[in-house]
Protein backbone atom coordinates (compact mmCIF):
# COMPACT_ATOMS: atom_id res chain seq x y z
CA UNK A 1 0.00 0.00 0.00
CA UNK A 2 2.78 2.43 0.92
CA UNK A 3 4.46 1.70 -2.39
CA UNK A 4 1.27 2.37 -4.34
CA UNK A 5 0.67 5.52 -2.32
CA UNK A 6 4.13 6.86 -3.13
CA UNK A 7 4.01 5.82 -6.79
CA UNK A 8 1.07 8.21 -7.10
CA UNK A 9 -0.75 6.48 -9.95
CA UNK A 10 -3.86 6.58 -7.76
CA UNK A 11 -3.92 10.38 -8.11
CA UNK A 12 -5.14 10.18 -11.73
CA UNK A 13 -8.02 7.98 -10.57
CA UNK A 14 -8.78 10.30 -7.65
CA UNK A 15 -8.82 13.23 -10.06
CA UNK A 16 -11.29 11.42 -12.28
CA UNK A 17 -13.73 11.14 -9.38
CA UNK A 18 -13.05 14.71 -8.36
CA UNK A 19 -13.83 15.96 -11.87
CA UNK A 20 -17.17 14.13 -11.84
CA UNK A 21 -17.92 15.63 -8.43
CA UNK A 22 -17.00 19.11 -9.61
CA UNK A 23 -19.45 18.84 -12.48
CA UNK A 24 -22.23 17.98 -10.07
CA UNK A 25 -20.87 19.98 -7.14
CA UNK A 26 -23.75 22.39 -6.72
CA UNK A 27 -26.28 19.62 -6.12
CA UNK A 28 -23.83 17.66 -4.01
CA UNK A 29 -22.95 20.55 -1.70
CA UNK A 30 -26.60 21.53 -1.33
CA UNK A 31 -27.32 17.95 -0.23
CA UNK A 32 -24.36 18.03 2.14
CA UNK A 33 -25.68 21.13 3.82
CA UNK A 34 -29.44 20.84 3.68
CA UNK A 35 -29.78 17.38 5.19
CA UNK A 36 -27.73 18.01 8.36
CA UNK A 37 -29.19 21.50 8.60
CA UNK A 38 -32.68 20.03 8.91
CA UNK A 39 -31.44 17.64 11.58
CA UNK A 40 -29.83 20.44 13.51
CA UNK A 41 -32.76 22.80 13.31
CA UNK A 42 -35.44 20.13 13.71
CA UNK A 43 -33.96 18.17 16.59
CA UNK A 44 -31.87 20.96 17.99
CA UNK A 45 -34.57 23.58 18.27
CA UNK A 46 -37.28 21.03 19.00
CA UNK A 47 -35.49 19.31 21.86
CA UNK A 48 -33.93 22.41 23.32
CA UNK A 49 -37.33 23.44 24.68
CA UNK A 50 -37.26 20.25 26.77
CA UNK A 51 -33.48 19.93 27.27
CA UNK A 52 -31.94 23.36 27.49
CA UNK A 53 -28.44 22.07 28.35
CA UNK A 54 -26.49 18.83 28.05
CA UNK A 55 -23.16 18.43 29.80
CA UNK A 56 -23.03 22.15 30.34
CA UNK A 57 -23.64 23.27 26.72
CA UNK A 58 -26.71 24.20 24.70
CA UNK A 59 -28.38 21.08 23.30
CA UNK A 60 -28.15 22.31 19.69
CA UNK A 61 -24.38 22.82 20.06
CA UNK A 62 -24.05 19.38 21.67
CA UNK A 63 -26.01 17.90 18.78
CA UNK A 64 -23.96 19.76 16.15
CA UNK A 65 -20.73 18.09 17.32
CA UNK A 66 -22.32 14.65 16.88
CA UNK A 67 -24.06 15.49 13.64
CA UNK A 68 -20.83 16.52 11.96
CA UNK A 69 -19.28 13.12 12.71
CA UNK A 70 -22.39 11.24 11.68
CA UNK A 71 -22.72 13.18 8.42
CA UNK A 72 -19.11 12.53 7.45
CA UNK A 73 -19.64 8.84 8.21
CA UNK A 74 -22.57 8.77 5.79
CA UNK A 75 -20.75 10.75 3.10
CA UNK A 76 -17.88 8.24 2.95
CA UNK A 77 -20.24 5.29 3.15
CA UNK A 78 -22.44 6.40 0.26
CA UNK A 79 -19.37 7.07 -1.85
CA UNK A 80 -17.63 3.76 -1.11
CA UNK A 81 -20.77 1.67 -1.47
CA UNK A 82 -23.15 3.09 -4.06
CA UNK A 83 -20.80 5.21 -6.15
CA UNK A 84 -17.92 2.76 -5.82
CA UNK A 85 -20.13 -0.12 -6.91
CA UNK A 86 -21.37 1.90 -9.87
CA UNK A 87 -17.79 2.52 -10.99
CA UNK A 88 -16.66 -1.05 -10.38
CA UNK A 89 -19.64 -3.03 -11.64
CA UNK A 90 -22.27 -0.99 -13.43
CA UNK A 91 -20.19 1.42 -15.51
CA UNK A 92 -17.06 -0.78 -15.61
CA UNK A 93 -14.97 2.31 -15.04
CA UNK A 94 -12.36 0.33 -13.08
CA UNK A 95 -11.99 -2.14 -15.94
CA UNK A 96 -11.20 0.70 -18.32
CA UNK A 97 -8.66 2.15 -15.89
CA UNK A 98 -6.95 -1.19 -15.32
CA UNK A 99 -6.40 -1.62 -19.05
CA UNK A 100 -4.06 1.33 -18.68
CA UNK A 101 -0.87 0.92 -16.61
CA UNK A 102 -2.76 1.26 -13.34
CA UNK A 103 -3.19 -1.65 -10.93
CA UNK A 104 -6.22 -2.68 -8.93
CA UNK A 105 -4.42 -1.55 -5.80
CA UNK A 106 -4.02 1.94 -7.28
CA UNK A 107 -7.73 2.04 -8.11
CA UNK A 108 -8.93 0.85 -4.70
CA UNK A 109 -6.52 3.21 -2.94
CA UNK A 110 -7.91 6.08 -5.01
CA UNK A 111 -11.49 5.10 -4.16
CA UNK A 112 -10.61 4.95 -0.49
CA UNK A 113 -8.94 8.35 -0.42
CA UNK A 114 -11.65 9.83 -2.61
CA UNK A 115 -14.47 8.66 -0.31
CA UNK A 116 -12.55 10.18 2.62
CA UNK A 117 -12.22 13.38 0.60
CA UNK A 118 -16.00 13.41 0.22
CA UNK A 119 -16.20 13.22 4.02
CA UNK A 120 -13.85 16.13 4.27
CA UNK A 121 -15.94 18.19 1.85
CA UNK A 122 -19.14 17.29 3.59
CA UNK A 123 -17.70 17.85 7.08
CA UNK A 124 -16.38 21.25 6.05
CA UNK A 125 -19.76 22.24 4.59
CA UNK A 126 -21.67 21.43 7.74
CA UNK A 127 -19.00 23.03 9.89
CA UNK A 128 -19.55 26.27 8.00
CA UNK A 129 -23.28 25.94 8.59
CA UNK A 130 -22.68 25.46 12.32
CA UNK A 131 -20.47 28.53 12.37
CA UNK A 132 -23.09 30.53 10.49
CA UNK A 133 -25.65 29.46 13.07
CA UNK A 134 -23.33 30.75 15.74
CA UNK A 135 -22.98 27.35 17.42
CA UNK A 136 -19.24 27.48 17.89
CA UNK A 137 -16.52 30.08 17.88
CA UNK A 138 -13.52 28.14 19.14
CA UNK A 139 -10.46 27.65 16.96
CA UNK A 140 -10.21 23.94 17.87
CA UNK A 141 -13.03 23.15 15.46
CA UNK A 142 -10.65 23.74 12.55
CA UNK A 143 -9.21 20.34 13.50
CA UNK A 144 -12.56 18.81 12.58
CA UNK A 145 -11.53 19.16 8.93
CA UNK A 146 -8.70 16.59 9.17
CA UNK A 147 -10.85 14.56 11.55
CA UNK A 148 -13.56 14.37 8.88
CA UNK A 149 -10.96 12.90 6.52
CA UNK A 150 -9.97 10.30 9.11
CA UNK A 151 -13.60 9.38 9.79
CA UNK A 152 -13.95 9.05 6.02
CA UNK A 153 -10.99 6.67 5.80
CA UNK A 154 -12.48 4.59 8.60
CA UNK A 155 -15.94 4.15 7.12
CA UNK A 156 -14.83 4.05 3.48
CA UNK A 157 -12.38 1.27 4.30
CA UNK A 158 -15.11 -0.80 5.89
CA UNK A 159 -17.60 0.18 3.19
CA UNK A 160 -15.29 -1.04 0.42
CA UNK A 161 -15.49 -4.53 1.95
CA UNK A 162 -19.23 -4.44 1.32
CA UNK A 163 -18.69 -3.19 -2.22
CA UNK A 164 -16.24 -6.02 -2.81
CA UNK A 165 -18.83 -8.67 -1.98
CA UNK A 166 -21.99 -6.95 -3.29
CA UNK A 167 -23.98 -8.50 -6.11
CA UNK A 168 -26.28 -5.49 -6.47
CA UNK A 169 -27.18 -2.18 -4.83
CA UNK A 170 -29.86 -3.90 -2.71
CA UNK A 171 -27.17 -5.53 -0.60
CA UNK A 172 -26.10 -2.16 0.79
CA UNK A 173 -29.40 -1.75 2.65
CA UNK A 174 -28.08 -4.28 5.20
CA UNK A 175 -24.99 -2.21 5.85
CA UNK A 176 -27.04 0.92 6.39
CA UNK A 177 -29.79 -0.59 8.54
CA UNK A 178 -27.67 -3.07 10.52
CA UNK A 179 -24.38 -1.20 10.89
CA UNK A 180 -24.65 2.53 10.28
CA UNK A 181 -28.09 3.41 11.65
CA UNK A 182 -27.44 1.61 14.98
CA UNK A 183 -24.23 3.60 15.32
CA UNK A 184 -26.13 6.81 14.78
CA UNK A 185 -28.47 5.80 17.62
CA UNK A 186 -25.97 4.18 20.00
CA UNK A 187 -22.81 6.20 19.69
CA UNK A 188 -23.92 9.47 21.24
CA UNK A 189 -24.98 11.65 18.31
CA UNK A 190 -28.23 12.71 19.98
CA UNK A 191 -27.56 12.10 23.67
CA UNK A 192 -24.58 11.57 25.96
CA UNK A 193 -23.41 7.96 26.32
CA UNK A 194 -22.95 8.40 30.06
CA UNK A 195 -26.70 8.13 30.64
CA UNK A 196 -26.98 4.69 28.97
CA UNK A 197 -26.81 1.29 30.71
CA UNK A 198 -23.34 -0.18 31.14
CA UNK A 199 -23.78 -2.92 28.56
CA UNK A 200 -24.90 -0.44 25.90
CA UNK A 201 -21.85 1.67 26.69
CA UNK A 202 -19.68 -1.41 26.30
CA UNK A 203 -21.09 -2.11 22.84
CA UNK A 204 -20.86 1.54 21.88
CA UNK A 205 -17.21 1.74 22.89
CA UNK A 206 -16.38 -0.91 20.28
CA UNK A 207 -18.06 1.03 17.47
CA UNK A 208 -16.01 3.51 15.43
CA UNK A 209 -18.56 6.34 15.44
CA UNK A 210 -18.22 6.55 19.26
CA UNK A 211 -14.53 7.25 18.83
CA UNK A 212 -15.19 9.79 16.10
CA UNK A 213 -17.58 11.68 18.37
CA UNK A 214 -15.17 11.41 21.30
CA UNK A 215 -12.80 13.57 19.27
CA UNK A 216 -15.20 15.66 17.22
CA UNK A 217 -17.57 16.93 19.87
CA UNK A 218 -14.95 18.38 22.23
CA UNK A 219 -13.13 20.00 19.30
CA UNK A 220 -16.38 21.56 18.19
CA UNK A 221 -17.10 22.87 21.67
CA UNK A 222 -13.65 24.29 22.13
CA UNK A 223 -12.30 21.58 24.45
CA UNK A 224 -9.30 19.31 24.01
CA UNK A 225 -10.42 15.68 23.58
CA UNK A 226 -9.37 13.15 26.20
CA UNK A 227 -7.31 10.27 24.75
CA UNK A 228 -7.68 11.88 21.34
CA UNK A 229 -4.80 9.98 19.76
CA UNK A 230 -6.13 6.68 21.06
CA UNK A 231 -9.55 7.35 19.52
CA UNK A 232 -7.91 8.41 16.27
CA UNK A 233 -5.89 5.19 16.29
CA UNK A 234 -9.09 3.14 16.60
CA UNK A 235 -10.60 4.95 13.58
CA UNK A 236 -7.43 4.44 11.57
CA UNK A 237 -7.27 0.75 12.55
CA UNK A 238 -10.81 0.08 11.36
CA UNK A 239 -10.09 1.96 8.15
CA UNK A 240 -6.82 0.21 7.35
CA UNK A 241 -8.19 -3.22 8.22
CA UNK A 242 -11.19 -2.57 6.00
CA UNK A 243 -9.04 -1.39 3.11
CA UNK A 244 -6.72 -4.39 3.36
CA UNK A 245 -9.59 -6.87 3.47
CA UNK A 246 -11.44 -5.09 0.64
CA UNK A 247 -8.34 -5.23 -1.55
CA UNK A 248 -7.96 -8.97 -0.94
CA UNK A 249 -11.61 -9.61 -1.76
CA UNK A 250 -11.50 -7.40 -4.85
CA UNK A 251 -8.40 -9.19 -6.15
CA UNK A 252 -10.32 -12.43 -5.91
CA UNK A 253 -13.38 -10.90 -7.55
CA UNK A 254 -11.77 -8.97 -10.40
CA UNK A 255 -8.38 -10.53 -11.10
CA UNK A 256 -9.18 -14.26 -10.79
CA UNK B 1 11.48 -10.19 -31.87
CA UNK B 2 7.86 -10.92 -31.06
CA UNK B 3 5.74 -7.98 -29.88
CA UNK B 4 3.69 -10.35 -27.79
CA UNK B 5 4.52 -13.94 -27.02
CA UNK B 6 2.64 -16.62 -25.10
CA UNK B 7 3.92 -20.12 -24.45
CA UNK B 8 1.82 -23.04 -23.21
CA UNK B 9 -0.57 -20.78 -21.33
CA UNK B 10 -3.23 -22.53 -19.27
CA UNK B 11 -6.06 -21.40 -17.01
CA UNK B 12 -8.73 -23.31 -15.12
CA UNK B 13 -11.79 -22.12 -13.23
CA UNK B 14 -13.34 -24.50 -10.71
CA UNK B 15 -11.59 -27.48 -12.28
CA UNK B 16 -12.74 -26.59 -15.81
CA UNK B 17 -9.91 -25.78 -18.18
CA UNK B 18 -10.89 -22.60 -20.02
CA UNK B 19 -7.53 -22.10 -21.71
CA UNK B 20 -5.78 -25.38 -22.32
CA UNK B 21 -2.35 -24.56 -23.66
CA UNK B 22 -2.16 -21.61 -26.06
CA UNK B 23 1.00 -20.56 -27.91
CA UNK B 24 1.19 -17.46 -30.00
CA UNK B 25 3.72 -14.89 -31.17
CA UNK B 26 2.73 -11.60 -32.77
CA UNK B 27 5.05 -9.96 -35.29
CA UNK B 28 5.40 -6.23 -35.48
CA UNK B 29 2.86 -4.59 -37.78
CA UNK B 30 0.59 -7.55 -38.31
CA UNK B 31 -3.07 -8.01 -37.51
CA UNK B 32 -3.53 -11.28 -35.68
CA UNK B 33 -7.00 -12.69 -35.12
CA UNK B 34 -8.29 -14.98 -32.41
CA UNK B 35 -11.42 -16.66 -33.73
CA UNK B 36 -13.66 -18.91 -31.75
CA UNK B 37 -17.26 -19.51 -30.75
CA UNK B 38 -18.66 -17.99 -27.55
CA UNK B 39 -16.97 -19.51 -24.53
CA UNK B 40 -13.94 -20.69 -26.52
CA UNK B 41 -11.56 -18.89 -24.15
CA UNK B 42 -10.86 -15.75 -26.22
CA UNK B 43 -11.57 -13.17 -23.54
CA UNK B 44 -9.75 -15.13 -20.82
CA UNK B 45 -6.76 -15.35 -23.15
CA UNK B 46 -6.81 -11.59 -23.70
CA UNK B 47 -7.06 -10.94 -19.96
CA UNK B 48 -4.03 -13.14 -19.34
CA UNK B 49 -2.03 -11.48 -22.11
CA UNK B 50 -2.75 -8.08 -20.52
CA UNK B 51 -1.80 -9.33 -17.07
CA UNK B 52 -5.27 -8.91 -15.60
CA UNK B 53 -5.49 -12.59 -14.72
CA UNK B 54 -2.54 -14.81 -13.84
CA UNK B 55 -2.20 -17.99 -15.90
CA UNK B 56 -1.98 -21.28 -13.97
CA UNK B 57 1.09 -22.15 -16.03
CA UNK B 58 2.99 -21.03 -19.09
CA UNK B 59 4.80 -17.79 -19.84
CA UNK B 60 3.82 -14.48 -21.44
CA UNK B 61 5.90 -11.58 -22.65
CA UNK B 62 4.20 -8.29 -23.54
CA UNK B 63 6.42 -5.82 -25.41
CA UNK B 64 9.41 -7.43 -23.74
CA UNK B 65 7.98 -7.40 -20.21
CA UNK B 66 7.18 -10.61 -18.36
CA UNK B 67 3.46 -10.93 -17.57
CA UNK B 68 1.85 -10.80 -15.07
CA UNK B 69 4.94 -9.75 -13.02
CA UNK B 70 5.65 -6.61 -15.05
CA UNK B 71 2.32 -6.33 -16.86
CA UNK B 72 1.90 -2.71 -15.83
CA UNK B 73 5.14 -1.74 -17.58
CA UNK B 74 4.01 -3.68 -20.65
CA UNK B 75 0.66 -1.92 -20.77
CA UNK B 76 2.30 1.52 -21.01
CA UNK B 77 2.60 0.98 -24.80
CA UNK B 78 -0.64 -0.97 -25.25
CA UNK B 79 -4.15 0.18 -26.15
CA UNK B 80 -7.27 -1.83 -25.33
CA UNK B 81 -10.74 -1.77 -26.86
CA UNK B 82 -12.87 -3.91 -24.54
CA UNK B 83 -15.83 -5.96 -25.64
CA UNK B 84 -18.30 -3.77 -23.73
CA UNK B 85 -18.03 0.00 -23.88
CA UNK B 86 -16.87 1.46 -20.58
CA UNK B 87 -16.71 5.13 -21.45
CA UNK B 88 -17.25 7.54 -18.59
CA UNK B 89 -20.92 8.58 -18.85
CA UNK B 90 -20.38 11.68 -16.69
CA UNK B 91 -17.84 13.13 -19.10
CA UNK B 92 -17.91 14.65 -22.55
CA UNK B 93 -16.10 13.07 -25.50
CA UNK B 94 -12.98 15.21 -24.96
CA UNK B 95 -12.97 14.73 -21.20
CA UNK B 96 -13.03 10.97 -21.69
CA UNK B 97 -9.79 11.23 -23.69
CA UNK B 98 -8.12 13.73 -21.34
CA UNK B 99 -8.90 11.75 -18.20
CA UNK B 100 -7.78 8.49 -19.81
CA UNK B 101 -4.47 10.03 -20.80
CA UNK B 102 -3.72 10.72 -17.14
CA UNK B 103 -3.82 7.00 -16.39
CA UNK B 104 -0.72 6.71 -18.59
CA UNK B 105 0.98 9.48 -16.64
CA UNK B 106 0.60 11.85 -19.58
CA UNK B 107 0.60 15.58 -19.00
CA UNK B 108 -2.58 17.50 -19.68
CA UNK B 109 -0.86 19.53 -22.42
CA UNK B 110 0.45 16.36 -24.04
CA UNK B 111 -3.04 14.85 -24.33
CA UNK B 112 -4.57 18.17 -25.33
CA UNK B 113 -2.09 18.37 -28.21
CA UNK B 114 -3.14 14.92 -29.43
CA UNK B 115 -6.85 15.59 -28.95
CA UNK B 116 -7.73 17.06 -32.38
CA UNK B 117 -6.05 14.15 -34.19
CA UNK B 118 -7.77 11.60 -31.98
CA UNK B 119 -11.18 13.20 -32.53
CA UNK B 120 -10.54 13.32 -36.26
CA UNK B 121 -9.51 9.67 -36.24
CA UNK B 122 -12.77 8.79 -34.49
CA UNK B 123 -14.72 10.97 -36.96
CA UNK B 124 -15.96 12.97 -33.97
CA UNK B 125 -14.30 16.33 -34.78
CA UNK B 126 -17.47 18.27 -34.09
CA UNK B 127 -18.50 16.20 -31.11
CA UNK B 128 -15.77 17.04 -28.62
CA UNK B 129 -18.19 18.61 -26.17
CA UNK B 130 -20.97 16.08 -26.68
CA UNK B 131 -22.13 13.91 -23.83
CA UNK B 132 -21.61 10.17 -24.17
CA UNK B 133 -25.32 9.46 -24.01
CA UNK B 134 -25.80 11.55 -27.16
CA UNK B 135 -23.51 9.29 -29.24
CA UNK B 136 -24.63 6.42 -31.47
CA UNK B 137 -23.26 2.92 -30.97
CA UNK B 138 -20.74 3.36 -33.79
CA UNK B 139 -19.55 6.70 -32.42
CA UNK B 140 -19.04 5.24 -28.95
CA UNK B 141 -17.08 2.36 -30.42
CA UNK B 142 -14.83 4.74 -32.36
CA UNK B 143 -14.35 6.86 -29.25
CA UNK B 144 -13.27 3.77 -27.31
CA UNK B 145 -10.80 3.09 -30.13
CA UNK B 146 -9.53 6.69 -29.99
CA UNK B 147 -9.21 6.38 -26.23
CA UNK B 148 -7.08 3.25 -26.72
CA UNK B 149 -4.76 5.35 -28.92
CA UNK B 150 -4.31 8.18 -26.43
CA UNK B 151 -0.88 6.86 -25.37
CA UNK B 152 0.24 6.19 -28.98
CA UNK B 153 0.46 2.42 -28.36
CA UNK B 154 2.55 -0.06 -30.35
CA UNK B 155 0.09 -2.86 -29.83
CA UNK B 156 -3.70 -2.65 -29.77
CA UNK B 157 -6.02 -5.27 -28.30
CA UNK B 158 -9.52 -5.33 -29.77
CA UNK B 159 -12.13 -7.58 -28.20
CA UNK B 160 -14.97 -8.00 -30.72
CA UNK B 161 -14.68 -4.44 -31.99
CA UNK B 162 -17.72 -4.40 -34.27
CA UNK B 163 -20.26 -6.53 -32.41
CA UNK B 164 -23.60 -4.76 -32.41
CA UNK B 165 -22.71 -2.17 -35.06
CA UNK B 166 -24.63 -1.53 -38.28
CA UNK B 167 -22.89 -2.18 -41.63
CA UNK B 168 -21.92 1.47 -42.17
CA UNK B 169 -20.36 1.74 -38.73
CA UNK B 170 -18.54 -1.58 -39.20
CA UNK B 171 -17.00 -0.48 -42.49
CA UNK B 172 -15.82 2.79 -40.97
CA UNK B 173 -14.29 0.86 -38.05
CA UNK B 174 -12.47 -1.50 -40.43
CA UNK B 175 -11.17 1.42 -42.46
CA UNK B 176 -9.75 2.96 -39.27
CA UNK B 177 -8.12 -0.30 -38.22
CA UNK B 178 -6.48 -0.66 -41.64
CA UNK B 179 -5.21 2.89 -41.24
CA UNK B 180 -3.58 1.90 -37.95
CA UNK B 181 -1.97 -1.11 -39.59
CA UNK B 182 -0.57 1.12 -42.32
CA UNK B 183 0.96 3.28 -39.57
CA UNK B 184 2.82 0.20 -38.39
CA UNK B 185 0.70 -0.65 -35.33
CA UNK B 186 0.29 -4.26 -34.33
CA UNK B 187 -3.25 -5.49 -33.68
CA UNK B 188 -4.59 -8.44 -31.76
CA UNK B 189 -8.25 -8.93 -32.55
CA UNK B 190 -10.89 -11.32 -31.33
CA UNK B 191 -14.00 -11.75 -33.38
CA UNK B 192 -16.61 -14.25 -34.40
CA UNK B 193 -17.30 -12.45 -37.65
CA UNK B 194 -15.55 -14.33 -40.43
CA UNK B 195 -15.81 -11.49 -42.91
CA UNK B 196 -14.10 -9.21 -40.39
CA UNK B 197 -11.28 -11.68 -39.88
CA UNK B 198 -10.89 -12.27 -43.60
CA UNK B 199 -10.69 -8.54 -44.32
CA UNK B 200 -8.33 -7.54 -41.55
CA UNK B 201 -6.20 -10.42 -40.35
CA UNK B 202 -2.78 -11.23 -41.75
CA UNK B 203 -2.74 -14.34 -39.61
CA UNK B 204 -5.30 -15.90 -37.37
CA UNK B 205 -5.84 -18.73 -34.97
CA UNK B 206 -9.04 -20.66 -34.52
CA UNK B 207 -9.57 -21.63 -30.91
CA UNK B 208 -12.22 -23.72 -29.26
CA UNK B 209 -12.47 -25.25 -25.79
CA UNK B 210 -9.33 -23.31 -24.89
CA UNK B 211 -7.21 -24.99 -27.57
CA UNK B 212 -5.74 -23.67 -30.77
CA UNK B 213 -7.16 -25.76 -33.61
CA UNK B 214 -5.36 -24.08 -36.52
CA UNK B 215 -3.14 -21.10 -37.18
CA UNK B 216 -1.97 -19.37 -40.35
CA UNK B 217 -2.89 -16.86 -43.05
CA UNK B 218 -6.57 -17.01 -44.08
CA UNK B 219 -5.90 -18.29 -47.65
CA UNK B 220 -3.40 -20.88 -46.45
CA UNK B 221 -5.76 -22.13 -43.75
CA UNK B 222 -8.62 -22.43 -46.22
CA UNK B 223 -6.40 -24.22 -48.74
CA UNK B 224 -5.10 -26.57 -46.08
CA UNK B 225 -8.42 -27.59 -44.55
CA UNK B 226 -11.18 -26.98 -47.10
CA UNK B 227 -11.87 -27.92 -50.72
CA UNK B 228 -11.68 -24.77 -52.91
CA UNK B 229 -15.30 -24.70 -54.06
CA UNK B 230 -18.60 -24.89 -52.25
CA UNK B 231 -22.13 -25.39 -53.52
CA UNK B 232 -25.01 -24.77 -51.14
CA UNK B 233 -28.26 -26.41 -52.25
CA UNK B 234 -31.68 -25.77 -50.78
CA UNK B 235 -35.37 -25.95 -51.67
CA UNK B 236 -38.17 -28.52 -51.77
CA UNK B 237 -36.83 -32.10 -52.02
CA UNK B 238 -33.21 -31.30 -51.17
CA UNK B 239 -33.00 -34.36 -48.89
CA UNK B 240 -33.87 -36.72 -51.72
CA UNK B 241 -31.37 -35.07 -54.06
CA UNK B 242 -28.72 -35.15 -51.35
CA UNK B 243 -29.22 -38.86 -50.75
CA UNK B 244 -29.07 -39.66 -54.44
CA UNK B 245 -26.42 -37.38 -55.90
CA UNK B 246 -24.47 -35.19 -53.46
CA UNK B 247 -22.01 -37.72 -52.07
CA UNK B 248 -21.05 -39.09 -55.45
CA UNK B 249 -20.33 -35.68 -56.97
CA UNK B 250 -18.64 -33.97 -53.98
CA UNK B 251 -15.40 -34.51 -52.13
CA UNK B 252 -17.37 -33.93 -48.94
CA UNK B 253 -21.04 -33.19 -48.37
CA UNK B 254 -23.28 -32.63 -45.40
CA UNK B 255 -26.84 -31.51 -44.80
CA UNK B 256 -27.88 -29.15 -42.05
CA UNK B 257 -31.49 -28.15 -41.63
CA UNK B 258 -32.75 -27.54 -45.15
CA UNK B 259 -29.42 -26.81 -46.79
CA UNK B 260 -26.92 -29.23 -48.30
CA UNK B 261 -23.29 -28.12 -48.25
CA UNK B 262 -21.14 -29.72 -50.95
CA UNK B 263 -17.37 -29.16 -50.87
CA UNK B 264 -15.50 -29.92 -54.09
CA UNK B 265 -12.29 -29.52 -56.07
CA UNK B 266 -14.32 -28.72 -59.19
CA UNK B 267 -17.98 -27.82 -59.04
CA UNK B 268 -18.76 -28.21 -62.78
CA UNK B 269 -20.24 -31.74 -62.72
CA UNK B 270 -22.38 -30.96 -59.66
CA UNK B 271 -23.69 -27.71 -61.11
CA UNK B 272 -24.51 -29.54 -64.37
CA UNK B 273 -26.36 -32.18 -62.39
CA UNK B 274 -28.34 -29.49 -60.49
CA UNK B 275 -29.61 -28.03 -63.77
CA UNK B 276 -31.77 -31.13 -63.98
CA UNK B 277 -33.55 -30.29 -60.71
CA UNK B 278 -35.48 -27.11 -61.45
CA UNK B 279 -37.12 -27.05 -58.02
CA UNK B 280 -33.75 -26.81 -56.24
CA UNK B 281 -31.91 -23.55 -55.79
CA UNK B 282 -28.18 -23.36 -55.29
CA UNK B 283 -25.31 -21.02 -54.57
CA UNK B 284 -21.90 -21.75 -56.07
CA UNK B 285 -19.04 -19.93 -54.32
CA UNK B 286 -15.42 -20.18 -53.26
CA UNK B 287 -14.61 -21.70 -49.91
CA UNK B 288 -14.22 -19.10 -47.18
CA UNK B 289 -13.20 -18.79 -43.55
CA UNK B 290 -16.67 -19.58 -42.32
CA UNK B 291 -16.46 -23.02 -43.95
CA UNK B 292 -13.16 -23.57 -42.23
CA UNK B 293 -14.49 -22.31 -38.91
CA UNK B 294 -17.55 -24.53 -39.02
CA UNK B 295 -15.48 -27.53 -40.07
CA UNK B 296 -13.12 -27.10 -37.13
CA UNK B 297 -15.55 -26.02 -34.41
CA UNK B 298 -18.67 -27.89 -35.52
CA UNK B 299 -22.17 -26.63 -36.12
CA UNK B 300 -23.60 -27.10 -32.65
CA UNK B 301 -25.05 -24.04 -31.00
CA UNK B 302 -22.99 -22.51 -28.18
CA UNK B 303 -24.92 -20.78 -25.49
Amino acid sequence: MIEALLAGRWIAVWRRNYLVWRKLAAASIAGNIIDPLFYLLGFGLGFSTMIPEVEGVRYIAFLAGGTICYTTMLAASFEALYSGFARMHVQRTWEGIMNAPVSLEDVVLAEWVWAASKSLLSGTAILLVAIALGLSQSWTMVLIVPLAFLIGLCFAGMGLVMTAIAKSYDFFTYWFTLVLTPQMLLCGVFFPLSGLPGWVQAIASALPLTHAIAIGRPLFLGQWPQDGLLHAAVLAAWGFAGFALALRLLRRRLLA
Amino acid sequence: MAILEAKAVRKSYDGREVVAGIDLALRKGECYGLLGPNGAGKTTTLRMLLGLTAPDSGSIELLGHPVPQAAREGRIRVGVVPQMDNLDPDFTVSENLLVYGRYFGMKESEVAARLPKLLEFAALETRGDARIQALSGGMKRRLVLARALVNDPELIFLDEPTTGLDPQARHLMWERLRLLLRQGKTILLTTHFMDEAERLCDRLAIIDHGRMLAEGTPPALIAEHIEPEVVEVYGEGVEAWFAGHAKALSARAEIHGETAFCYLQDAEPLVANLKGFAHLRFLHRRANLEDLFLKLTGRDMRE
